[in-house]
């Protein structure tokens, strides 16, 4: 069977990320499994601007953030396999996988990087009451219709999620002559950006109704039209506010699922909160020499987080080849605790200076972030706005860090009103 | 009279109050940094964005273009429609300039993508 | 021309019923008013292959269901359909339940099933051990099945059409006049002529009854709710699960699904509109509690669509199959067991033509074995570079959810009965039947749909009619 040092699962931005920082880390021999028939994952739907902000300090689309690192890639000379398809993953990180020209091939590699991504979840799960005609499509497949095919999907659009997607197509979707009559969410805040809700809805003049829901969805063969409804705090739908909109089309935005089912059949331990798994500061999984990165570890909310992660993935990957050190201390635990949703890494096994992303499980104004062992508080961090929709972040200081060897950090989230200011 | 802005700059959203007597703007609140009080200034006198959006390729295939800097918001649906008559022929580089000075003040129309 | 036998509706019933006819040198079509055949109960029920205590004894139900279980495994071997006997349990949940249980055995017994057997709470547990604690017993059926009526359907008509038969689609029968020779069918301004008639309607056959005069029976519609778990559901049950009928109801079952999902339903709703298959909140919370009752472990997020279907139940209590003028025939109120006694109504009916006057001069040419479409992921490896090497469409997966291949799309749209809408190739491949439900694979489906049929892309609809799954080109698209 051949052998590669590095094989790396998908060539999206997270993909040819770690790729790029694996090479520049010493590792020569990378083969980059892309299923598409290029490079650049999802961005290249995406062609709206607002990628890289963080990263390049410049406003760039979708095609052209993925450019990039495309570019650095070939500069590098990084294999890559495009239609390629990758069928298993073993715990002994054989990686099987199949294109039209080569047929089924197997690689054993030393150490392998998740990188597939995530999906949109469908209505399926949402268990949305009447008929199943055509016109009911996920934002992403709407986008995918106008953006790589060049066809509309529908005029007349209600949008269901406030997800950052479902807004970007409601602006798309308007430009390109539909009527959006109206994005719903059921929580009572958005899970989209500020920049989304104020330049995809707000310019447009479409309204966003927060705690609203389709409570059955009407047509034979096409949709015509969906009755909507306000919820309760319970999310439970008030039939006494539900009334009917005309409509083509139903777009779903509401949420992502990171891609995991290869994770799965290699064994992977995953977690619950975030879907994905669970990983050490370098984003290693519990199997030694498998490591994961970007949304099919956990879903981000921009690209620029997307290849810091990468990064680190690559970096850790090249690590664990060259130098195969593995854990350098007793592992720290990090959980998640009041008001957290989830944090990641969910295992630091070194003494470095490492941050930990996060996510909370509600809409805060004027918050504090504090990071405990049992009842004692190893740092603390004021935020004046959090939400679920955006990740956060703390940096824990590696000489900090050898102060809780083998022990559990637990972050949490406090109200500053509380406790006064 | 006084107007709220969601100040887009970053992902803190602030909401900025802009008080004005007549035209000229008296106070700007609200913000945490600079770049709000430049945000809601330019939002309240000629606000813009970058337009995105495809043109058709010759065999059927769609290309992805951007305005290479903001152009005046209120104008947009008038730059959609000159836009959406090109037809571009491949092979076309990115950045390659689909529709030179759209606006009259020099911003063009570029491609965002390699299409061979 | 006039046809020897034309079946109205291309269902599982009268796709077995044409496949049967096909065996013998007679000139058969199909009509059928939907745009793909499988579109009515064939659709959307149970997929159970029952063993056959439940029917009454001595009743057209009861042995046809007993001989079309024992004949569906055959079937299914020559047609390339799965099939996996799994068993059936009826589950008491109440000591006074498992009276039931006795009757249902010795019904059984009665009625022919092989291998019946009443299971203690013990017996039961090491059988199903996720089973709830409370489940007291059961009536143990080791020839119980489970099947893909769909699958079943779309091979059934294939083959018939391999060996002769016509289809007609989008082909609506809105008249028929009865000649002194047979019988005219209508359909808008179209017609075909047919020697003997047999109506397989399903919810619509009293209309077709009605007729030819015939007002005999009334069919109304039952609907049925069901949900479908994600496949690392499967394995927290193995048998299908009924619940012992008593004064609460039928109950509803919990069964794996031969591709490996697990299904939960269904609900049995009477309405009189023949075409509402929507679903309701209301019906989807009744499967869920009934899920949780039969397996408390069961993973309800697991859940990756919920859907109905319409049982055609007829006013009789009793399959329907009789004839009310010469050379008619109806096989109507095909409701539960329909499915299991299929196989048994096609022969059944052949039979009862041939009481008529209908020769059968059996045909030497007639090929009882369909070619079973390469389902890629089920190969070896060996054998997937194989396909692969003999057409590169198989090395191009396009459903990432199920791992469909291009090259199973394509031959799901060339194989009889062609797939000609989005539905129709997910029912044949699975593609878009995935957890993502369509989600990535949906656009480039469409577009080979487009490809291999020659239309437009705009063209291309969900499951025929008006829907339509794009309005056109964007603005920005140009008129290639």
């Amino acid at each position: 069977m051949r052998t590669v040092d590095l094989v790396i699962i998908g060539g999206g931005p997270a993909g040819m990320g770690a790729a790029i920082a694996a090479y520049d880390a010493g590792v020569r021999d990378i083969l980059v499994l892309e299923r598409d028939h290029r490079l650049g994952g999802i961005l290249e739907q995406c062609i709206h601007n607002g990628f890289g902000l963080h990263r390049f300090k410049e406003e760039l689309t979708g095609p052209e953030y993925a450019w990039r690192f495309e570019k650095e890639l070939r500069e590098r000379q990084i294999p890559f396999r495009l239609n390629t398809m990758v069928l298993d993953l073993s715990d002994e990180k054989i990686v099987t996988a199949m294109n039209a020209e080569e047929g089924i091939f197997q690689v054993q590699a030393k150490a392998v990087i998740l990188a597939m991504g995530c999906r949109e979840r469908p209505r399926g799960a949402l268990n949305t009451p009447g008929t199943r005609p055509a016109g009911i499509y996920t934002a992403g497949t709407a986008q995918r219709y106008i953006n790589i095919m060049g066809y509309m999907p529908g005029k007349k659009v209600v949008i269901l999620g406030s997800g950052d997607i479902g807004l970007i197509m409601a602006r798309r979707m308007t430009w390109e002559g539909a009527k959006v009559e109206m994005v719903l969410e059921l929580m009572p805040y958005s899970g989209g950006l500020t920049r989304n809700i104020v330049q995809c809805l707000q310019d447009n003049d479409i309204p966003l109704l927060l705690s609203h829901t389709i409570v059955e969805v009407h047509g034979k063969e096409r949709v015509c039209g969906v009755t909507i409804a306000q919820v309760d705090e319970n999310r439970q739908s008030m039939m006494e506010t539900a009334r009917f909109v005309e409509c083509d089309t139903v777009l779903l935005s509401v949420g992502l699922l990171p891609e995991n089912e290869l994770t799965r059949k290699a064994g992977v331990p995953m977690d619950a909160r975030t879907s994905g798994a669970v990983v050490d500061q370098r984003r290693m999984t519990e199997i030694p020499g498998i490591f994961a990165c970007g949304n099919v570890l956990h879903v981000h909310d921009l690209v620029d987080y997307v290849s810091e992660e990468a990064e680190i993935a690559g970096k850790g990957a090249a690590e664990y080849i060259l130098r195969a050190n593995s854990s350098q201390v007793e592992p720290i635990t990090i959980q998640p605790g009041k008001g957290i949703r989830y944090t990641l890494p969910q295992r630091i096994d070194r003494c470095e200076d490492t941050t930990i992303f996060f996510r909370v499980t509600d809409v805060h104004a004027a918050v504090r972030i504090r990071v405990k062992n049992g009842e004692g508080t190893v740092m603390m961090r004021k935020r004046p706005r959090v939400a679920p929709g955006e990740m956060e972040t703390v940096r824990l200081l590696g000489t900090k860090l050898q102060n809780y060897v083998g022990q559990t950090l637990t972050i949490e989230l406090e109200e500053e009103t509380e406790h006064g200011t | 009279m006084e107007r709220e802005i969601i100040c887009t700059s970053c992902p803190m959203g602030c909401h900025v109050t802009v008080t004005m007597n007549g035209e000229e703007i008296t106070s700007i609140t609200g913000n945490t940094c600079a770049r709000g009080e430049r945000y809601a200034r330019s939002e309240i006198t000629n606000p813009t964005r970058t337009l995105t959006t495809t043109v058709a390729l010759t065999d059927g295939g769609v290309l992805p273009v951007k305005s290479d800097a903001p152009l005046a918001k209120k104008e947009i649906p008038h730059y959609l429609e000159q836009i959406h008559e090109v037809i571009v022929e491949r092979p076309v580089l990115m950045g390659d300039i689909i529709l030179e000075d759209i606006d009259g003040n020099g911003v063009n129309i570029i491609a965002t993508q390699n299409v061979f | 021309m006039v046809y020897d036998v034309a079946v109205i509706g291309a269902g599982v019933v009268g796709g077995l019923i044409a496949r049967e006819l096909s065996r013998y040198r007679l000139s058969i079509v199909i009509v059928e008013r939907s745009h793909d055949v499988a579109m009515g109960t064939t659709k959307a029920n149970s997929a159970i292959v029952h063993a056959g205590y439940d029917a009454e004894c001595g009743s057209l139900k009861a042995k046809l269901n007993v001989e079309g279980s024992r004949m569906m495994e055959g079937l299914c071997k020559k047609l390339g359909v799965k099939y996996i006997r799994n068993g059936s349990l009826v589950v008491a949940y109440r000591t006074q339940d498992m009276e039931r249980v006795q009757e249902l055995y010795e019904r059984g017994q009665k009625n022919g099933v092989e291998g019946l057997e009443i299971l203690d709470s013990k017996a039961l547990h090491q059988m199903e051990p996720s089973l709830s604690e409370t489940a007291c017993g059961a009536l143990f059926a080791p020839t119980g099945a489970i099947v893909c009526p769909y699958e079943l359907n779309v091979a059934a008509v294939g083959n018939a059409m391999d060996n002769g038969a016509d289809l007609l689609l989008d082909w609506e029968v809105t008249a028929i006049a009865a000649e002194q020779d047979g019988y005219i069918l209508h359909s808008g301004g179209n017609s075909v002529k047919a020697r003997y008639v047999v109506n397989a309607a399903g919810v619509y056959a009293d209309h077709i009854a009605a007729m030819v005069g015939d007002t005999s029976f009334t069919i109304h519609p039952r609907k049925g709710q069901y949900m479908l778990l994600d496949h690392d559901c499967v394995g927290t049950v193995r048998h299908t699960l009924f619940n012992v009928p008593n004064e609460l109801g039928k109950g509803i079952l919990v069964t794996p699904t031969v591709d490996q999902n697990m299904l939960l339903g269904p609900t049995a709703e009477d309405q009189e509109d023949r075409e509402d298959t929507s679903i309701t909140a209301e019906g989807l919370q009744k499967v869920q509690e009934n899920a949780r009752k039969v397996v408390p472990t069961i993973n309800l997020r697991g859940v990756i669509t919920a859907f109905a279907g319409l049982r055609a139940v007829g006013n009789t209590g009793d399959f329907i199959i009789e004839s009310p003028r010469h050379g008619f025939w109806n096989v109507a109120g095909i409701e539960s067991p329909g499915l299991s006694s299929a196989p048994a109504i096609a022969v059944y009916v052949v039979e009862c033509l041939e009481s008529q006057g209908l020769s059968l001069p059996p045909k030497d040419d007639f090929v009882e074995e369909r070619r079973a479409p390469h389902r890629f992921n089920t190969l070896s490896m060996e054998e997937k570079n194989r396909v692969i090497q003999e057409n590169p469409l198989y090395g191009h997966v396009i459903c990432r959810c199920e791992s469909i291949t291009e090259g199973e799309i394509v031959d799901a749209i060339r194989q009889n009965p062609g797939a000609r809408d989005l539905d129709g190739v997910k029912r044949r491949t699975r593609a878009g039947m995935g957890r993502c439900q369509g989600g990535f694979c949906g656009p480039m489906v469409t577009e080979i749909l487009a490809r291999e049929l020659g239309i437009p892309l705009e063209q291309v609809t969900k499951f025929g009619g008006s829907s339509y799954l794009n309005v056109g080109k964007t603005r920005g698209g140009a008129d290639a």
